[in-house]
């Protein structure tokens, strides 16, 4: 069985799942039940001079009939006294000593309240501090939070008075309402923090009432920007966290935030480098009992691939994410579509019409129009002999079965047909198929040698101008 | 909600080629799925102006959902006639009006014979394209077999009758009054065209001794137990014949109070004409069935039944074998004659087998004034099928007319 013990900048870790500062780590009794369900670490609700919250504070985008796939708050910091979430730090480490717990921090940009607020979160026990330089809504107002982070010199200096007093490690919270996130991780990094998390939640507003104008969440007729997490953020977030770890003046322990779920985002994030992940959305969707699935999913997959620990696969994607200068222009594929699984939608025939290259056909029975010049029939042409068409309700016993059974499942003449000459191999049509391995993309060998484009140009003599 | 994001919206979808009257369905559904439920149920009536009845009495397993892709994924199908059902009920609860077409109001007048759903598809379609229409209609309330023929548990008077008025809303002149033969030479005069809707005429009549008394037809029947004029039928009941409305007679004798009522057919259930779903739901009702046996006589509350049974050849023999049945009332529902009377009186029109001899695509006749659609066309299919005839005989005849064609929306 596969470990996922890891140490993280020095801290022992039983297993590289933490939850994100945030609601499910509001206070000590929560943290406690999280850790009973499996969870390795807890970085606390931010703590500071506490704050008045107000109602209402989440919205979230529904897509399709499912729930939440982003949710955004607006939310502040703590709003429990700090001696309070002290002691419970402290208690929270005596009853589980092997767990790591963070204290997440935010106060004033003054030299001698962080050295005081970091003196404190270390003597109530904490395994390591996280410096807020994210928070993007209310905290930002007021100097703080992503004001912080979005302005690298400000970051590098309250970093740097962290370090002068920490004896912990120091993980910096990067914010990604920002240009390139690798500014201020490189600011962070100068400032001498151990690690980093990456992403807080992004600038949002995730809709307005139709009928009162008003966006949500609504607070008596008004509302404001929010931050926004969940899955619709984390491909935003393996990106950022990719560019991050890439980058040698950047690169620290990477604890990875945003969007994390399952086992197999997690398992996503540790490839492009993360040491540990956290999680906020899934568990305010779901509960703690995730993690569960989470532990065992990403320990099954672990043995099935042959590693033994986290460290065996780690960064193993990033040498894979490349410019896109450096990929091959002589690499081609093509769509297969699987007739024995096609269900005949004709959705991946009318994707390729309108939204992409014009070559899968609705004509195996009709036989293809190809010639010196294509002549293919357009999709409205389609529907247009549908709807002239006369159709009755067949009564079983007076008419004969309206499609006699074919070789296949759908019709024949429902059944696309990829003219693979045309094919870019874009994928497009694989994406919008509903059967899942229904449309394949193989790979013709193009009879090329490899080149890129930026091999191609230095060929040609060309010198790119921006 | 759930079922409308489900629809996977086919393109040129299946459910809608398999519609007769083509609703585009993927489009009403996703217009349910957007929150636009006015706009779903008008895309649906500028397909079927029926569309309210459609989605109660369509045969929805053998059309559009039956056609469903998610059957080749081993999946349910979309639930088509529950979402249009939800559209159009909310159309009509809004009190909303059927849109009527930008057009210019034409100088031609077409008579439409017959107030049940073919008549009434021609006519809202003709209507649109700015034809005046007038709909003539013999009963006391229009609306045809959806009325007065369909079961009413299925279809309620009521909701067959607020699509009657949604379509007069639209300035379809609806008449009750009785058309005779006698009336057709005006008709030709006065009229540009005249579309035939009539349907079909009485029930084949029991041909058997003792058959004179204690037998009502079920087409009486039904139309008796949906407008309350009959409230109770007797304790014991037999229904000749295995269609779908030997169906409905059944389950609605069911509900009048019988305690027993039998379908008595003359073949077995692999040949009955109901489709399998109104068969399920009759012995869900306790309709006990009789297969192989044909009525022969009619004593005193006693239907005496013979065995029948295929030979050699093929044919449907009578054999010597008796069975008697209590039945206090015995419902006939063995098919309706053609009006061929009637129609024999228009000259000129071709009829094969009883029925009106048409060209499909057009509604035309034989005769050049005069278009046809629905039962008396088709031989007696469903409320859909008669929409799409009539919807069909309206653009041939503006076609005739030599309207220009006017664009949707």
């Amino acid at each position: 069985m596969a470990s996922l013990k890891t140490t993280f900048a020095g801290i022992e870790c039983i297993n590289p799942f933490w939850l994100a500062s945030a609601p499910p780590t509001n206070c000590g009794e929560q943290i406690m039940r999280a850790f009973d369900a499996g969870w390795g670490g807890a970085v606390w609700k931010t703590i500071g001079e506490p704050i008045t919250n107000v109602s209402s504070r989440y919205s979230s985008v529904d897509w399709a009939g499912q729930r939440m796939m982003g949710l955004n708050n607006i939310e502040l910091i703590s709003d429990r006294p700090i001696e309070v979430n002290l002691a419970e730090i402290a208690e929270v480490k005596r009853r589980y000593p092997k767990h790591a717990v963070i204290a997440s921090l935010m106060v004033e940009s003054r030299r001698d309240v962080w050295h005081e607020m970091v003196k404190r979160a270390e003597d109530a026990g904490s395994d390591g501090l996280e410096l807020n330089f994210g928070c993007p809504h209310g905290m930002s107002e007021r100097g703080m939070g992503s004001a912080v982070g979005q302005v690298p010199e400000y970051a590098q200096m309250i970093t740097e008075w962290v370090k002068e007093v920490a004896c912990t490690p120091v993980l910096v919270k990067l914010t990604p309402n920002i240009t390139d996130i690798r500014v201020v991780a490189r600011a962070a990094k100068l400032g001498g923090a151990d690690a980093l998390s990456a992403i807080n939640t992004i600038n949002s507003i995730t809709g307005i009432d139709l009928d009162t104008f008003t966006p949500r969440p609504n607070v008596d007729g008004k509302s404001s920007h929010g931050g926004y997490c969940g899955p619709a953020v984390k491909p935003i977030a393996l990106n950022m966290v990719q560019s991050v770890m890439a980058d040698p003046a950047s690169a620290l322990p990477m604890s990875a935030i945003g969007g994390i779920g399952t086992w197999r985002d997690a398992a996503e994030f540790l490839l492009v480098g993360a040491g540990t992940v956290q999680v906020c959305t899934a568990v305010m969707h779901y509960g703690y009992r995730i993690v569960e699935d989470m532990i065992d999913g990403l320990s099954q997959w672990m043995d099935e691939k042959g590693f033994a620990t986290l460290d065996d696969f780690r960064g193993l994607s990033l040498p894979r994410v490349t410019e896109w200068k450096h990929l091959n222009l002589n690499y081609k594929i093509v769509a297969q579509i699987d007739e024995s699984l096609c269900i005949g939608c004709d959705l991946c025939h009318i994707a390729c019409w309108d939204g992409a290259h014009q070559c899968i056909h609705t004509d195996r029975v009709t036989g293809p129009v190809d010639g010196h010049v294509e002549v293919h029939r357009k999709p409205m042409e389609a529907v247009h002999a549908t709807m002239n068409s006369i159709a009755v309700t067949r009564i079983p016993k007076m008419d004969p079965p309206a499609v006699s059974p074919g070789l296949y499942k759908a019709p024949l003449a429902r059944i696309p047909r990829v003219d693979e000459t045309e094919c870019v191999g874009c994928n497009l049509c694989s994406l919008v198929c509903p059967v899942e391995d229904c449309i394949t993309m193989k790979e013709v060998p193009a009879g090329l040698a490899p080149e890129t484009w930026e091999e191609r140009t230095a060929k040609l003599g060309i010198v790119e101008q921006c | 909600m759930v079922e409308a994001n489900r629809c996977l919206n086919c393109f040129d979808a299946p459910c809608t080629a398999a519609c007769p009257t083509h609703i585009d369905v993927p489009r009403f559904i996703k217009k349910i799925a957007s929150g636009n439920v006015a706009g779903s149920a008008r895309s649906i009536l500028e397909a079927n102006v029926l569309a309210g009845s459609c989605a109660r009495v369509c045969p929805v397993e053998v059309l559009c959902e039956g056609s469903c892709v998610m059957h080749h994924r081993a999946e349910k199908p979309i639930m088509i006639g529950r979402l249009q059902r939800y559209a159009m009920d909310n159309f009509y609860e809004r009190g909303l009006q059927i849109p009527v077409r930008q057009r210019p109001e034409l100088p031609l007048r077409v008579a439409c014979i017959g107030g049940g759903p073919a008549s009434l598809a021609c006519a809202a379609e003709l209507r649109q394209a700015g034809v005046q229409v007038t709909v003539f209609d013999k009963r006391d309330l229009a609306g045809g077999l959806n009325t007065y023929g369909v079961a009413e548990y299925k279809l309620r008077v009521s909701e067959s009758l607020r699509e009657v008025e949604a379509i007069q809303a639209t300035g379809v002149e609806i008449l009750q009054r009785e058309v005779g033969c006698e009336d057709l030479a005006a008709f030709e005069r006065e009229f540009d065209a005249i579309f035939l809707g009539v349907g079909l005429g009485e029930m084949h009549r029991l041909r058997i001794p003792g058959g004179e008394t204690g037998v009502m037809d079920a087409l009486d029947l039904i139309a008796g137990y949906k407008t309350g004029e009959i409230l109770s039928v007797g304790r014991t009941v037999a229904v000749i014949g295995c269609g779908n409305t030997a169906i409905d007679a059944a389950v609605a004798s069911k509900r009048l109070g019988a305690d027993e009522v039998h379908i008595v057919y003359r073949r077995g259930p692999e040949e009955m004409s109901a489709f399998g779903f109104e068969y399920e739901h009759a012995l869900q009702e306790g309709v006990k069935f009789l297969w192989w046996r044909q009525p022969i006589a009619l004593e005193a509350g006693t239907l005496i039944c013979a065995a029948t049974s295929i030979n050699e050849a093929g044919d449907l023999v009578v054999g010597d074998m008796r069975t008697e049945l209590a039945a206090e009332v015995v419902v006939p529902a063995i098919g309706q004659s053609p009006l061929a009377e009637w129609l024999s009186s228009v000259k000129g029109i071709q009829f094969a087998k009883g029925r009106v001899v048409v060209d499909r695509a057009t509604g035309a006749t034989s005769h050049a004034k005069y278009f046809a659609g629905g039962d008396c066309v088709n031989g007696g299919r469903e409320v859909v099928d008669a929409v799409a005839d009539g919807k069909r005989a309206a653009r041939g005849i503006t076609a005739a007319l030599g309207v220009m064609e006017v664009a949707h929306g």
